[in-house]
């Protein structure tokens, strides 16, 4: 019994310090997105924190197609704008893959047990002479939706 | 030159109209521009414009290979990696090429002739017709290209092709650039440096390429634009379809062939 007892009392501890330090710590450092990548510094994504977590796949599945077939490169749900906003960096600065298991895209699709083919064919680092056009473009896309300038193609 | 610049700022100015027009108060980017000055396109590609190439063989050099270098640079195609084991001639046949170097010599003079190959953006594309995805299609603007998210790697295009002109990628990759993707198991092929057509950019690769080496053998542009650079050339210059039989009214043509 007195173990029992014990092991309760040591429970209550650990969660009443579970809650200070969650209360304590800022908002960014408490959500999913890699410490120190762009996103980490941001209030909300380029939708609302619950649709982007269950439709993110289909925000990025039309934006292809506007994208390939129509060259439209001004949508803020552009692919090189997540890796972009959400790239985590190592100790030496380095971009290290975003669908690496512990980075943004790599770590929620290995707990959900979802596999991630984006990063088959597109580049899981910011990398070549256009990613910082494709960046920008994004960056500006997201700039404009949120200050509701003009229509901006979604 | 200078045709070369004009034909983009039209096209400069038909986006800024555009966004103008809708309203669109371009906002100070918050972060300085790191990489180059573009305009990404805000509205689909449309039939006014059909880009295509025009190549004087008289002025391509033999044995110079700046376009395909040029391209393999600005396309990634210089960082695929042959498999483990693989012989250097099975690799040379199996990577993926969007231009290659094709020398025709005629047996009764002996006299050569040089010309880059690459996808010839056909009007009426072989490789659109038989494919059984929709994954091949020709865009409104004339660039016939593979759409890689519906493209099942069955290679049907690639025997249609009558210009060799497509690849398929064999190996797995991940080193991508940012603007060309490509992965295991889907063909793909000369697009025009089409990122370079969605930012405003101006020319391909390969006719940039040519022009530094002082050669301008490659003319890139509007064939839709009867005042345009390529246009010119073609109205005043013979030129020719390759397989014209074919009549694929293709984009790219050839002089001196």
């Amino acid at each position: 019994m007195v173990t029992a007892v014990s092991t309760t009392r040591t429970h209550a501890v650990a969660l009443l310090w579970i809650l200070a330090v969650l209360t304590a710590m800022p908002a960014s450092a408490r959500s999913t997105v890699v410490p120190g990548s762009e996103a980490a510094g941001l209030g909300a994504c380029v939708e609302p924190t619950e649709l982007m977590r269950r439709q993110h796949m289909e925000f990025i599945k039309h934006q292809r197609d506007r994208t390939v077939h129509g060259g439209i490169r001004t949508s803020k749900h552009s692919l090189a704008g997540c890796v972009e906003c959400h790239i985590g960096h190592d100790a030496q600065g380095q971009a290290v893959p975003i669908d690496r298991a512990d980075q943004f895209c790599g770590a929620c699709h290995a707990y959900v047990a979802v596999d991630l083919n984006c990063f088959d064919c597109h580049a899981a680092v910011p990398r070549g002479p256009m990613a910082g056009s494709l960046a920008e473009a994004a960056r500006r896309a997201v700039d404009e939706a949120q200050h509701g300038q003009g229509a901006v193609q979604p | 030159m200078s045709e070369r610049g004009t034909e983009i700022d039209r096209e400069r100015r038909r986006l800024l109209g555009a966004a103008a027009g809708a309203g669109v108060a371009l906002v100070a980017p918050a972060v300085v521009v790191r990489a180059l000055e573009t305009t990404p396109r805000d509205a689909p590609v449309d039939g006014r414009v059909r880009w295509g190439l025009a190549i004087d063989t008289a002025k391509c050099a033999a044995g110079c290979t700046a376009c395909v270098d040029a391209c393999a640079r600005e396309n990634g195609l210089d960082l695929q990696h042959p498999p483990e084991g693989a012989e250097p001639a099975d690799w040379a046949t199996q990577r993926a090429v969007w231009v290659r170097k094709v020398r025709l010599r005629d047996d009764q003079t002996g006299r050569e002739t040089n010309l880059p190959l690459m996808c010839q953006h056909c009007e009426h594309p072989p490789c659109v017709d038989v494919c059984p995805t929709g994954a091949s299609f020709k865009r409104a603007d004339g660039i016939v290209m593979v759409d890689r998210h519906t493209c099942i790697g069955c290679r049907y295009c690639m025997m249609a092709c009558p210009y060799k002109a497509r690849s398929f990628i064999h190996e797995a990759l991940s080193d991508q650039l940012s603007h060309v993707p490509r992965g295991k198991g889907c063909v793909e092929s000369c697009n025009l440096c089409v990122h370079r057509r969605d930012f405003g950019l101006p020319s391909t690769a390969c006719a940039e390429a040519c022009a530094e080496t002082g050669h301008g053998a490659i003319l890139f542009g509007d064939l839709a634009d009867p005042d345009s650079a390529i246009s010119r050339f073609l109205a005043s210059e013979p030129t020719r379809q390759i397989r014209e039989d074919l009549a694929l009214n293709t984009g790219v043509r050839y002089a001196g062939v």
